[in-house]
């Protein structure tokens, strides 16, 4: 590890897999069931970072931002929870609960907190609530080096390590934990980062995003994202994605459908061809957010309150397949993932490129 | 004294083998070189006027021309070159400022050729352009801010006044007086067929050409050479003219001469004066001023059209694109100093201003950390050369480019650089009739279309090779770039890693 670069310092492409499960009456199933399904792509992956984010899993705590942290050391946990305490009440904090197991080295310490902006100093940010916990991860982030928020959503919580994912799952003992939806990846690079951080999904806020493939439009969308105060510190194709969808979805208040056609647009043959309606929001959205398209292969998976979301590239570059069963949505790289789960399923196709399935809980419909 | 500075710089080679008397040089020589002498029977030419546009070469139907830089040289010295001792010899028998015409010659670095391009492979797969849909479209204008829905929720917003382009290439000014009657046509067809723009330049719009109106972009310049209502509802855009970069700080000269009837009336000016364009406009003499003559021409077009200002690169060019991206501009044209004129004083073309490929990532760089790169188009010109540049220029952060010498060579043009002289024998920057309809107005565009065909494909290959299947997802993707040969410095300004990275 010496001798390369961290994760953030470089651009590392990465090949993967990935699996999500949402029950739409609300119901809750446990982690260990998303991985499950993520462990039967075991070769989708190499060993390098696999993680998971549950729906619905603190509902004790789920008027409270859930703050999962990595440290390096006690140093910088005391510094960053000297920062913490500044900006935020919080309400509850304690490590979160690991197994030890031969498969998962190099262990930060891993913690959890559950925080309410403070009043007083949100008021003076004059940001809104959700502007505000994102500028703080964001200055955790870059600030204080050795410390880094990987979740900071509502009522959800992201776990990731650098291993496969099954392992990932068992040394959090995620079958401990029970929510409405769950997103799984395994992942393949093609370099050894060897930094938790870099582990999927990423999130930001409620919103988490687990992705197969290697977008060429990247220094396109980074370097327009950051025009907005996003800073894209590891480098990787999921981050990005994630910043895009926080973008256009809080703060540009577009829907997931036209979220997701700008970042897998139609082609303008396609547009040119549509009715008035729709030709005239296409080219709105298309000219307006040239350089939020995304090319190259992907498949994506978009965990948010009440809901997920599976998209792929326009042209269908990267696997991917859905299916149902009851009140229950399966979304995975291969259908064998979905067959492990749930061999009987009423329904299976896989959606066309640049198709948008968006799935959500039917109390919120 | 008999110091003859403007000595034989070209030698005409002539096989007299092959020779048949024809008399085609001659007839094809505006400058005179060839003539049929009665007393030996045979061609005789006389060097001293030529300037190897290499039209007799090429209508040579025997070729037995061929045209050869004369090897009498001064003695060797690295700091007093030729060049420098000649327009000494020059300039002390004339006492008048140097002249040239289109981009410098000089030895500069073109960074184009110090960069290179990006493919995938394994990791991500390339896209075959002949199988799969490639887009080269692109939409250039003032981009909306804010989300924008009816009581129904739809998206109501529109991009205002867009300038859609089949590919990001543009025909960027050259004046009607400059350039011949023939040679406005061949463009502003070409530019038609081809879903992108010409631009006229200062020299106002001919009214043989209102019907290309909608792929037409109308200067305003600081000489105001024809500008009126009508020339302005004419275009498809309107572009004020702050700067040229082979140029720059300084305003434009056609001499009376080229001004003949056709132009006079054109430019709204008698017929055989100076047309002189000062070098300021003298209502801007700062960015307030720039802002106002901006909604002046919005408000006389009812903020139907969108207006480009285009500035020359210079040095403190960020910080000037900058203030033109907040000045209510919706397009930004940059022009590099190794672009081309139709006159300039030579010394400052060879010495005032900076090449593009620095401008350019300088600006996009800087409109990128003041947040306002998505408000604005910029379109990049000066030395365009082929399509490789054109992918470079994008990937840097270019919207499109403008491209003007590449066009003239298209229609014949062989740089011989006199454009100043007016004797253009490909018919191109003249005005003298008998040259002028040497330019077939039909054949010039279809050479157009095929040059810019031939350049969207090789775009799209290079699109494919990289996974990237729309031009929107180049523009400002650094990451497809390399440098190679280049200073820490040079990279840093690039905003691009070096080869091997």
């Amino acid at each position: 590890m010496i001798n390369t670069k961290r994760e953030g310092e470089i651009r590392i492409p990465s090949g993967c897999a990935i699996s999500g499960i949402i029950n739409k009456d609300g119901t809750r199933i446990d982690g260990g069931r998303v991985a499950q399904s993520i462990a039967v792509m075991h070769d989708r992956s190499n060993g390098l970072g696999g993680g998971f984010a549950g729906y619905g899993i603190y509902p004790e705590y789920k008027d409270f931002y859930a703050l999962h942290i990595f440290y390096n050391g006690q140093t910088v946990k005391e510094e960053c929870e000297k920062f913490l305490e500044e900006h935020f009440e919080i309400i509850n904090l304690s490590k979160i609960p690991i197994k030890r197991i031969p498969e998962i080295t190099d262990v930060p310490l891993i913690w959890r907190y559950f925080v309410a902006p403070l009043p007083t100093k949100l008021a003076d940010s004059q940001l809104d609530e959700n502007e505000y916990v994102l500028r703080c991860t964001f200055s955790i982030n870059t600030r204080i080096g050795g410390a880094y928020v990987f979740s900071s959503g509502k009522n959800m919580g992201v776990f990731k390590a650098v291993g496969f994912p099954e392992d990932v799952a068992r040394f959090y003992k995620l079958d401990e934990y029970s929510g409405y939806s769950w997103v799984a990846h395994g992942r393949y690079p093609t370099n050894t980062p060897g930094w938790w951080g870099g582990a999927h999904p990423f999130s930001i806020l409620d919103c988490s995003v687990v992705h197969n493939g290697e977008i060429s439009s990247y220094d396109a969308n980074r370097r327009f994202i950051e025009m907005y105060g996003y800073k894209c510190t590891l480098q990787t194709d999921t981050e990005v994605i994630s910043y895009i969808f926080d973008y256009l979805l809080r703060r540009k208040k577009l829907t997931l459908t036209e979220a997701s056609e700008v970042i897998a647009a139609p082609f303008w043959e396609k547009i040119d061809a549509m009715p008035e309606e729709d030709k005239r929001r296409l080219t709105y959205l298309r000219t307006t957010y040239p350089s939020l398209l995304i090319t190259g292969p992907f498949s994506i998976i978009v965990g948010f309150d009440g809901g997920l979301m599976a998209l792929n590239d326009r042209l269908k570059l990267r696997s991917m397949v859905i299916g149902e069963k009851n009140k229950t949505v399966y979304i995975a790289s291969e259908e064998c993932a979905i067959r492990e789960i749930e061999p009987s399923l009423d329904k299976v196709w896989s959606p066309s490129g640049g198709e948008p399935v968006i799935v959500r809980l039917e109390e919120q419909k | 004294m008999p110091i003859n500075y403007d000595d034989n710089i070209y030698e005409v080679v002539r096989n007299q083998e092959r020779c048949v008397n024809c008399r085609v040089c001659e007839r094809q020589c505006a400058n005179l070189v060839h003539k049929y002498s009665a007393e030996y029977g045979c061609m005789v030419s006389d060097s001293m006027s030529c300037v190897d546009c290499q039209r007799c070469v090429t209508l040579c139907p025997t070729r037995a021309l061929k045209i050869i830089k004369n090897p009498n040289s001064y003695r060797d010295n690295a700091n007093w070159t030729e060049a420098a001792i000649k327009s000494v010899y020059k300039q002390a028998a004339s006492g008048g400022v140097l002249l040239s015409s289109m981009g410098t010659p000089e030895n500069y670095p073109v960074y184009w050729d110090k960069i290179l391009i990006n493919a995938s492979q394994v990791t991500n797969p390339s896209i075959d352009p002949l199988r799969e849909p490639m887009e080269t479209r692109v939409a250039l204008g003032k981009r909306p801010q804010e989300t924008v829905r009816d009581e129904n929720g739809r998206l109501t917003g529109t991009i205002k006044n867009a300038l859609f382009l089949s590919v990001p290439i543009m025909f960027s000014a050259m004046s009607y007086g400059s350039i011949s009657y023939n040679a406005h046509k061949s463009l502003a067809l070409a530019a038609q067929k081809l879903g992108i723009f010409y631009n006229t330049g200062e020299g106002g719009l001919h009214k043989d050409f209102y019907p290309y109106g909608k792929n037409t972009i109308v200067q305003v310049a600081s000489g105001r050479f024809g500008v009126f209502k009508d020339y302005l509802d004419a275009g498809a855009a309107i572009e004020i003219k702050m700067g040229q970069g082979a140029k720059p700080g300084i305003g434009g000269h056609l001499p009376g001469e080229k001004i003949g009837d056709e132009v006079s009336m054109t430019r709204m000016i008698p017929k055989g004066t100076d047309a002189i364009s000062p070098a300021p406009h003298h209502d801007i003499y700062s960015i307030e001023d720039l802002r106002q003559l901006i909604f002046s021409l919005k408000e006389a077009t009812d903020y139907t059209k969108p207006v480009i200002v285009k500035i020359a690169a210079v040095h403190n060019i960020a910080a000037i694109a900058s203030g033109v991206a907040r000045s209510g501009a919706d397009i930004i044209a940059i022009d590099g100093f190794r672009g081309g004129t139709g006159a300039a004083p030579t010394r400052i073309r060879d010495n005032v201003g900076i090449p593009i490929e620095l401008a350019l990532a300088s600006v996009d760089t800087r409109l990128r950390e003041e947040g306002i790169r998505n408000d604005i188009s910029l379109v990049v010109g000066g030395s365009v050369r082929n399509s490789a540049d054109i992918v470079k220029a994008i990937a840097l952060g270019a919207d499109a480019v403008y491209v003007a010498t590449g066009a003239l060579l298209a229609l014949g043009c062989h740089l011989c650089r006199s454009c100043h002289l007016g004797k253009c024998n490909w018919g191109i920057a003249t005005q003298v009739p008998e040259l002028v309809k040497r330019l077939n107005p039909e054949t010039g565009s279809e050479r157009l279309i095929n040059l810019i065909t031939a350049w969207k494909h090789e775009i799209e290959e290079m699109m494919g090779g990289m996974g990237i299947n729309s031009i929107e997802a180049l523009k400002g993707n650094r990451l497809m770039l390399r440098g190679i040969g280049l200073t820490n410095k040079e990279l840093e300004i690039l905003g691009i890693q070096h080869a091997g990275e």
